[in-house]
């Protein structure tokens, strides 16, 4: 069977028909080419998957296509405005917080949760919302910067 | 990591979702699917129809009335840690939601998900059997309502039966002079609880006149341990130790990480830590 589903994506619509096992990371990256959501380890834990459902941070990896009908997700193709980076990704970029850049669209779209929800965290906040984020070549301490960055500039 | 293939049904509301599960036999339901899609993704439960009632508005939502609090098992986790009725009148229960795994995870997971999955190293399980909660349930012959404490059944088994649905549960609000905490010592990589302990400790005029604890992640269902010695007491530190050490687990759950006998060790000074909290806040 299929399911007929309609949601924004970065403000668009999207309207298809997908497997109900199809997850909502495979429903991005392969039907609609956001490969901005990365898989990494498949398990919830890791956050790489991390996209905005309705404002929310989740993990794409561990929702149904299905369940994001009538939804607006957001993904890291979605946050540059006209062109011009989010202070988040800006941020990553003055403040080196990325390496590989596997973590980072999941990081800044949690980032982006805790800023929407608490706009200047302290370290120990922003530490705390980023823990369903794995970075395993950076290091926290740039990322955590950025994010201090980031919440300067959007203040 | 694909789950096996299933047929999907959305329910529009409790009664359809009732009757669904009439019509499907091995029907699973899903809330915020934070417990059965990790279970579908390993081919551990592989249902072959699932009844999606994450919408249904009439499962969700926190209130206080007559003493009671109660939350709608589609309450998200992230609803209840930030709950203003749940901090003035059950700040425990909020404590121990803001506990689990991280915000994503708290985005999507349910206390009824949470509870209907019965993990042993849940948070939420250990708090509801301290508290003396109730579970509510409701099936085409009506509803019924069971103590936390007999809920839990065994390892990922609970009193669910095959034709209902978890709709909400109920805990008493804490009165005045009561305290309780939740305390956890968490597996750093999967961010259960190794071990959680509830506590709670109700003073009056000093001394102590009640006080509660139940440990989770020893073993698979929450251990209530007898600190009966306390009520009475002036609540010292070495009261609290001796009666926090009463854990026991008679087949106490061991892994790779943790063995049987670490986690009951990991429990009495977890259970001790957590009095002493509720202890703290009692006054």
């Amino acid at each position: 069977m299929t399911v007929s589903i309609q949601l924004e994506v970065n403000g668009k619509p999207v309207q298809a028909a997908v497997e109900p096992r199809r997850l909502l990371v495979h429903f991005l990256r392969e039907d609609l080419g956001l490969t901005g959501a990365n898989i990494g380890c498949e398990t919830s834990l890791c956050g790489a998957c991390t996209v905005l459902l309705d404002g929310d941070a989740v993990k794409s990896c561990t929702m149904l296509a299905a369940q994001a009908d009538g939804a607006s997700v957001t993904t890291i193709e979605g946050l540059a405005q006209n062109g011009e980076l989010h202070p988040l990704q800006e941020g990553f970029w003055e403040k080196h917080g990325l390496q590989c850049g596997y973590c980072t669209p999941g990081m800044i779209l949690s980032a982006n949760y805790l800023l929407a929800q608490n706009p200047s965290p302290n370290d120990e906040e922003i530490r705390e919302g980023l823990k369903g984020n794995i970075c395993r070549c950076t290091g926290y301490h740039n990322i955590v910067e950025a994010v201090k960055y980031a919440a300067e500039r959007m203040s | 990591m694909y789950p096996a293939q299933f047929d999907y049904r959305r329910a529009g509301s409790v009664d359809e979702a009732l009757g669904l599960l009439q019509e499907h036999e091995d029907a699973k339901l899903m809330a915020g699917g934070h417990s059965l899609i990790p279970m579908m993704k390993l081919r551990l439960a592989q249902p072959p129809v699932v009844i999606d009632i994450g919408r249904l508005d009439e499962l969700k939502g926190i209130s206080e009335a007559g003493g009671s609090v109660r939350v709608g098992s589609l309450t998200t986790h992230a609803d209840i840690a930030a709950s203003d009725v749940l901090a003035a009148h059950c700040p425990v229960l909020a404590e121990a939601a803001g506990h689990i795994g991280d915000a994503q995870v708290r985005n999507r997971g349910t206390i009824g998900g949470n509870i209907a999955h019965a993990d042993p190293g849940s948070d939420i399980p250990p708090v509801l059997v301290l508290l003396g909660a109730s579970v509510h349930l409701q099936s085409p012959s009506g509803t019924r309502s069971v103590a936390a404490g007999d809920f839990f059944q065994d390892l990922l088994m609970t009193d669910v039966g095959e034709d209902e649905i978890l709709t909400h549960v109920e805990a008493p609000a804490l009165g005045a002079g009561t305290g309780a905490a939740y305390l956890k010592f968490e597996h750093p990589a999967s961010g259960y609880a190794v071990v959680g302990a509830a506590a709670s400790v109700t003073v009056q005029n000093g001394r102590c006149i009640a006080a509660g604890l139940v440990v989770g992640g020893v073993s698979a269902t929450p251990t209530a341990v007898d600190v009966s010695s306390l009520v009475g007491s002036d609540l010292s530190d070495d009261a609290i130790a001796a009666a926090a050490s009463g854990l026991d687990a008679e087949d106490p759950i061991g892994d790779i990480f943790a063995s049987g006998d670490y986690r009951v060790h990991v429990g009495k000074v977890y259970g001790k830590r957590a009095l002493a909290a509720a202890r703290d806040r009692a006054s």
